[in-house]
């Protein structure tokens, strides 16, 4: 069975203007509108595009967090995913837990290939699928804009600060995906309600051996700096005038 | 123990690249730090040189393979942890080079990273942003655990030359994995100043409707020896290159002068311009969210303006 193993997680929605607490506690998150993150469901896409051309057999979506990822997840088996695993804990993971967790089902899944974002848009770290490849000792190919898979390989074009690299690597790999990699497609109803059937497994960190430890404590929010609101100026003259005047010219 | 920080350095097998004189700024606010620079390079000998001339650098290290020619995250990763032991900090850039190097290497210490770090509250506490910059978090690295982190460039200033580092040669040389291979970079090499770097920048968004209209931003940059930018969108819909886009998931940049042309500055385009000194905003929506940030506001067609203004320049 070619497997590919898509990672994805739970966050805030791209749209929602994120505030921080009064108390600096944390982000404002009550009833606010949660989503697969972005980068996640374009690595869920390419998975569905390999398969669909006959590349892979299986897609199997996991993510790692609390029991209300449940929608997300259907989500992600709407899209087309064959079966998703959750592993379920209320303890916000570190990204190389998270990691760790990821190694663990590697090696019940056999997967030829796993698919991640190339960072989640709430914390921004970006770091799981390179933690993955280290320690799984295996290839990484991260800021993915374009896949191809040979027999036993993978050409991986990565968006870099200098322009377009391409590595080769072989398979098994890790490949981070980044946003212009494809266009998720849209879930229609039929497949939501499809998706109520497919299988959706939980497991526990215990059931999987791990005990995470945190190595990392947040000890407050802030909100930016925020820059204070310039003035308007009436035409490209007035402009190079006042830049002029505070000698950026 | 006082901090021991060890810096990855960024370069182009030639010229070490200024990303790496910001991330040894910040290793010298913490506190009684002792700071060491590697080079991980197929020919180390200058770039060694360059490193050794940064202010605050105590040693520089070099490693030389020929695997070395080409930035590996997997290859250059072996190599760091297995050097990394004596070091309580082990930094690198937030460019694409450190996001993709750092993390591997924390994995491999089994250690923590904290990512964009902007700022040093102490050698265990740091500044960090989260949701495209909208929030800012302190965070405490616990148990004096080693510390990978990747440093948010935008936020320091490179460090002045001057120094005279002592250069020496890692050991062990590690044999990288060889599951992964360089095959190319298309890199578009031109005269202008680099978009991470620049004074001054011209950045384009989808307003310039066009590749061809996207053109005339490239007259106006090189008149005012600018670098050229493009927002996600202008760049998704295939105007720009993908190197040019600033933001949240692009470059964060911080010029001296930033003119943001027919980008109406969506959360995840601001987030890579916040530290501008000054921003220009030309838009013909008088309600772009833009004209909340820029220090100068010009409402108005740009296919008028940007010719206006090239002339009253030239």
């Amino acid at each position: 069975m070619k497997r590919i193993l898509v990672g994805i997680k739970r966050v805030v929605d791209y749209n929602v203007r994120i505030r921080v607490k009064p108390d600096g506690s944390g982000v404002l998150t009550d009833g606010v509108k949660m989503s697969v993150n972005p980068f996640d469901e374009i690595a869920l896409e390419e998975a569905l595009r390999i398969k669909e051309r006959g590349a892979a057999d299986e897609v199997v979506v996991v993510t790692v967090g609390p029991a209300d990822c449940q929608p997300q997840l259907r989500t992600c088996l709407a899209m087309g995913a064959d079966r998703a695993l959750h592993v379920q804990t209320d303890t916000p993971l570190e990204p190389l837990a998270t990691a760790g967790v990821l190694r663990t089902l590697i090696e019940r899944e056999q997967p030829f290939l796993v698919l991640l974002g190339k960072q989640a848009i709430d914390d921004d770290n970006g770091q799981t699928g390179q933690m993955l490849a280290a320690l799984w000792d295996r290839p990484q190919a991260t800021f993915a804009s374009k896949i191809e898979l040979t027999e036993g390989k993978a050409q991986v074009t990565r968006e870099v600060d200098a322009g377009l690299e391409t590595l080769e690597v072989d398979l098994p790999a890790v490949v981070t995906v980044d946003l212009r990699l494809n266009e998720p497609r849209y879930v229609k109803l039929p497949d939501i309600m499809k998706a109520k059937k497919k299988p959706l497994d939980t497991l526990t960190l215990e059931s999987l051996g791990i005990t995470p430890r945190a190595q990392l404590k947040t000890l407050r929010y802030e909100p930016p700096a925020q820059r204070s609101k310039g003035v308007r100026v009436n035409d490209a003259a007035e402009l190079l005038a006042a830049l002029k005047h505070k000698g950026l010219l | 123990m006082n901090p021991n920080i060890l810096i990855v350095a960024e370069h182009d097998g030639r010229t070490l690249s200024v990303a790496t004189a910001k991330c040894v700024a910040c290793a010298t606010t913490v506190t009684d730090a002792a700071v060491t620079v590697v080079i991980c390079a197929a020919d180390a000998t200058d770039l060694a040189q360059q490193a050794a001339t940064l202010a605050g650098v105590g040693t520089v290290l070099t490693v030389e393979h020929p695997v070395h020619a080409h930035p590996l995250a997997a290859a250059i990763a072996a190599q760091i942890a297995a050097l990394a032991a004596p070091y309580t900090h082990v930094f690198g850039p937030s460019s694409t080079f450190g996001k993709d190097l750092m993390p591997r290497i924390a994995a491999l210490l089994k250690t923590v990273q904290v990512s964009d770090i902007m700022a040093v509250e102490s050698a265990t506490r740091f500044r960090r942003p989260i949701y495209a910059g909208n929030a800012v978090l302190t965070v405490e690295v616990l148990d004096g655990a080693q510390v990978v982190g990747t440093v948010r460039t935008a936020s320091f200033q490179p460090v002045a030359g001057g120094g005279s580092a002592h250069i020496e040669a890692a050991a062990p040389v590690v044999e990288p994995p060889h599951h992964t291979r360089f095959v190319s970079v298309s890199a578009a090499r031109s005269d202008r100043p680099d978009l991470q770097s620049a004074a001054r920048v011209v950045s384009g968004g989808r307003a310039l409707g066009s590749a061809e209209n996207f053109q005339l931003l490239y007259g106006l940059a090189d008149t005012l020896g600018a670098a050229v930018g493009a927002s996600r969108a202008a760049v998704d819909a295939g105007y720009a290159p993908n190197e040019l886009q600033v933001g949240q998931t692009g470059k964060i940049i911080a010029p001296e002068l930033y003119l943001a042309i027919g980008i109406s500055g969506a959360i995840q385009h601001l987030t890579g311009i916040k530290d501008a000194r000054t921003i220009v905003a030309i838009n013909k929506d008088p309600d772009a969210p833009i004209f909340e940030v820029a220090d100068f506001g010009l409402v108005g067609d740009l296919f008028e303006i940007v010719p206006q203004l090239q002339k009253l320049l030239g």
